[in-house]
């Protein structure tokens, strides 16, 4: 395997990203698990960008740095007892790792399967901005599953907002 | 007079290549390079910016401004900056270390990094990627962060409650910004920042004066200057998410604000004004790079002026002003002008072939018409709309002081 820049950027991201993920969940302090969640999510959008997928990448920070890292700790930093917590698990631990062990083999083998040696890298397309955007809006694509997506956060608002003036 | 920039890429290029690197690896310490310079220009920039603001503020206040160090008192903030240097960074007991020391960088970086997208000339940007747009709002996201954890990794209760402040209108002012970012890129039809600045013979701010009016009160307020300056309100809040903040942590955060201010100044310019777009900018890249920095001066001019002229407003009425009033008119603007323009195209393609090009003042005329038109007609109702909002309120506090009895004189306190 020859290093380019870009093997090197990649092995960077993805040390932010496990790393980053492993802070999370060995982390006994949950304002800092927060952050090293920030961190991994970072990284995958770092992993975006090598992908060539920018549009995503810039979502990903968007979203997940943005909206939801700062809601969850501005949740952490409300809850008064949270913080003093002090197990690193809680009951349900053997639950988790099941649910968290399928998923893996189950990811793990379809990767495996589907890119091992198998399929050559190809090109990706320059204008794929622009066919996303189009996708969004053709009935043969994807626009029944992007209304359908509008309509549920719609509802979710609507709904956010009746909670609210109770 | 070419490209400058390309005529140093050039020579760089040619020098790494002639001392044995791959063209890859070239182009890797080049792209670093200008990375680093690019950086540390925005930063030196700000030692002019800071005394240019000073000075303009105390001629607004009718005072001198700084005028001991140099002449007109120039480098008054370069003896500031060393100042915060040499001076300790206390730490206060309790706090949390490493976000402490994080947020200042991530709050630099944040406002650094919207540099890389910004058309500097018709040929120069740091990299024009094709969701520059998303790129700005993604970035701009990040300075929250770093709100938060300085807030929070400070320990202090003042500290925490601005920013909570800060992430409360920093979060709500997001949404009539990104509304706002969305028609340029509309009406351009692409996020390249290249593109955007590219496609305005006719500037967006005559096209579309309303959208540019609201952005650069959704950027103020981003960038947390008077009026909305409320972050660090000294009478009730200390100095915000910053109190605990000293030496050269603080300095950091000072710069990342200045610098701010700054880069919503070089937006404003390349969205709605142009950006480096002017007569013989075409041609003489070099010239399109002065216009540039004239219109991004303008706008900071504009930005100083309004924060030595207008009073702070409270915090709910910076609240309801964005909810109530922004989103909602920013909404009903994007519809209209989309919806407009779609129906002026497909009536007027006939007389107008050209509708959609923007390769030319004339060809753009039509549509920066019909787009101008909706502007205007939603900007007069937005006018009616707020002084009808300001009269309601005045008269619901006439009501709610006129069943008071007269209070006595010294009996007030009781």
């Amino acid at each position: 395997m020859t290093i380019t820049p870009i093997t090197i950027a990649f092995f960077i991201m993805a040390a932010f990203t496990l790393g980053g993920s492993l802070g999370v969940v060995t982390n006994r302090n949950l304002f800092h698990a927060a952050l090293y969640l920030v961190l991994a999510l970072f990284g995958v959008a770092g992993l975006f960008v090598l992908l060539e997928a920018p549009f995503l990448a810039a979502v990903q920070v968007l979203v997940y740095v943005g909206a939801i890292a700062v809601l969850i700790t501005i949740t952490i930093m409300v809850t008064r007892r949270i913080m003093g917590v002090t197990e690193s698990v809680n009951r349900q631990w053997p639950l988790a790792a099941g649910v968290s062990a399928i998923m893996a083999i189950t990811l793990g083998f379809v990767v495996l399967d589907r890119f091992a040696g198998k399929l050559p890298v190809a090109a990706v397309p320059g204008d794929n901005i622009v066919r996303l955007g189009e996708a969004l809006v053709n009935y043969d694509a994807y626009l029944v599953p992007f209304e359908v997506a509008s309509v549920l956060l719609l509802a979710a608002m609507i709904g956010a907002i009746v909670v609210a003036r109770e | 007079m070419g490209d400058i920039f390309t005529t140093i890429y050039n020579f760089l290029s040619g020098l790494l290549v002639g001392w044995g690197a791959s063209p890859i690896v070239a182009d890797a310490i080049i792209a670093f390079l200008a990375a680093a310079v690019l950086a540390t220009c925005v930063l030196l920039i700000l030692i002019f910016n800071i005394w240019l603001e000073r000075k303009v503020l105390g001629r607004i206040q009718d005072r001198i401004g700084p005028n001991r160090v140099g002449p007109y008192g120039i480098f008054q903030t370069v003896a500031d900056l060393l100042k915060l240097l040499t001076k300790e960074i206390i730490i206060p007991s309790g706090a949390d270390l490493v976000p402490f020391f994080l947020a200042p960088i991530i709050m630099v970086a944040s406002v650094i990094l919207v540099w890389a997208v910004i058309p500097f000339t018709a040929k120069t940007i740091g990299t024009d990627v094709n969701i520059g747009v998303l790129y700005l709002a993604a970035v701009g996201s990040l300075g929250i962060m770093a709100v938060l954890l300085a807030g929070w990794s400070s320990n202090n209760k003042y500290a925490l409650l601005g920013a909570f402040r800060a992430v409360a209108m920093l979060v709500s002012y997001e949404v009539p910004m990104i509304l706002m970012l969305m028609m340029p890129v509309l009406i351009t039809g692409s996020m390249r920042m290249g593109e955007i600045a590219a496609a305005q013979p006719i500037w967006y701010a005559f096209s579309m004066p309303l959208a540019a009016v609201i952005f650069l009160i959704a950027m103020t307020a981003e960038v947390g200057r008077s009026p909305f300056d409320l972050l660090e309100a000294e009478s009730e809040i200390v100095a915000g998410y910053q109190t605990e903040y000293s030496g050269f942590a603080f300095a950091m955060f000072y710069a990342a604000e200045w610098a701010h201010a700054f880069t919503m100044a070089a937006l404003i310019a390349t969205l709605f004004l142009g950006g480096w777009r002017g007569p013989g900018a075409e041609q003489y890249p070099t010239l399109g790079f002065i216009y540039f920095i004239i219109k991004t001066y303008a706008v900071y001019f504009l930005s100083i002026w309004s924060r030595g002229t207008l009073p702070r407003i409270r915090i709910d009425q910076v609240m309801s002003f964005c909810w109530k009033f922004l989103i909602p008119l920013s909404l009903i603007l994007i519809v209209l002008t989309t919806l407009a323009d779609k129906i002026a195209q497909t009536v007027l393609m006939e007389r107008f072939p050209d509708y959609m090009s923007t390769a030319s003042l004339v060809d753009m005329l039509p549509r920066a018409s019909i787009l101008l038109a909706v502007n205007l007609v939603v900007g007069a109702l937005a006018v009616w709309w707020i002084a009808l909002l300001g009269r309601r309120e005045r008269q619901r506090q006439e009501v709610a002081i006129s069943h008071l009895a007269p209070v006595e004189v010294g009996t007030a306190t009781k």
